[in-house]
């Protein structure tokens, strides 16, 4: 079953060592994928596996064959140009996806140190006539105008 | 004598890959929520495409390369349009 062609010494440690760290990545990435808690820590774990993990195999697979066929075989660069390029991609999207379908549903990850961006914070609408507007309405209606640059945007009803 | 610790840590590798993949199947089938799975699944089509790779070099023949590159299209492709499904409920608009 095994038909190992015979290597030079340097070759062969050289494409055990590379072919054994990239398993291992491999592995403790997905060991990582099983072992967090939540989903935005475990999106994380799977991508050592992505890019070490198949680099090491793929660097092992050229060297082995380039030494083996006395002739060098970079076609391995075909994928991990493409396992490089894509695996972002893919990760992104799911992100992107989760974070959606986590906000639809009102459960939202907790940001516990930083401080909520600007865009998360809900702003009370000015109804128009209803008494003097407090403060913090009219420092963010003052912040509006600054920006937009209209001066009489205070007392804007829209 | 390096032949042998060749031999040796190419086993040794399939051994990590395939237990990665058990890894993937578990959060797989365990995973409390579709993002988890379509996660696991990504990550099983890596894996086995790692796995085919090692396979190659211990048969020593060039053909199961071309098997892992079209493994790690379909992973990409099924990816993405499981992450767009996720994101609206339909693959293709």
């Amino acid at each position: 079953m095994i038909a190992i062609k015979t290597l030079p010494d340097w070759a062969a440690l050289l494409t055990a060592f590379l072919v054994l760290a990239g398993a291992a990545l491999t592995m403790i990435g997905a060991i990582g994928l099983v072992r967090f808690r939540s989903f935005y820590e475990r999106v994380h774990a799977p991508t050592l596996g992505a890019t070490l993990g198949i680099g090491g195999v793929l660097l092992a697979s050229m060297v082995y064959f380039s030494v083996s066929e006395t002739r060098p075989v970079v076609h391995e660069i075909l994928i991990a140009l493409f396992v490089t390029v894509t695996t972002p991609v893919t990760m992104l999207m799911l992100t992107q996806a989760t974070l959606y379908r986590d906000r639809a549903e009102g459960r939202a990850p907790k940001i516990t140190d930083a401080p909520p961006l600007p865009a998360d914070v809900i702003t009370p609408a000015p109804v128009a006539g209803a008494g003097a507007p407090s403060d913090q309405t009219e420092r963010l209606a003052g912040q509006n105008s600054l920006k937009t640059g209209a001066p009489g945007a205070v007392s804007d009803p829209y | 004598m390096s032949m042998t610790i060749l031999t040796w840590s190419l086993m040794a590798a399939q051994f990590m890959l395939a237990i990665a993949m058990v890894c993937a199947c578990l959060r797989m089938f365990r995973g409390p929520r579709a993002q988890d799975r379509v996660l696991a699944m990504d990550s099983l089509y890596l894996n086995g495409m790692g796995l085919m790779l090692v396979f190659g070099i211990v048969s020593g023949s060039t053909l199961y390369f071309e098997a892992a590159l079209v493994i790690a299209l379909l992973g990409f492709v099924s990816t993405v349009a499981l992450a767009k499904f996720l994101m609206r409920g339909e693959a293709i608009e």
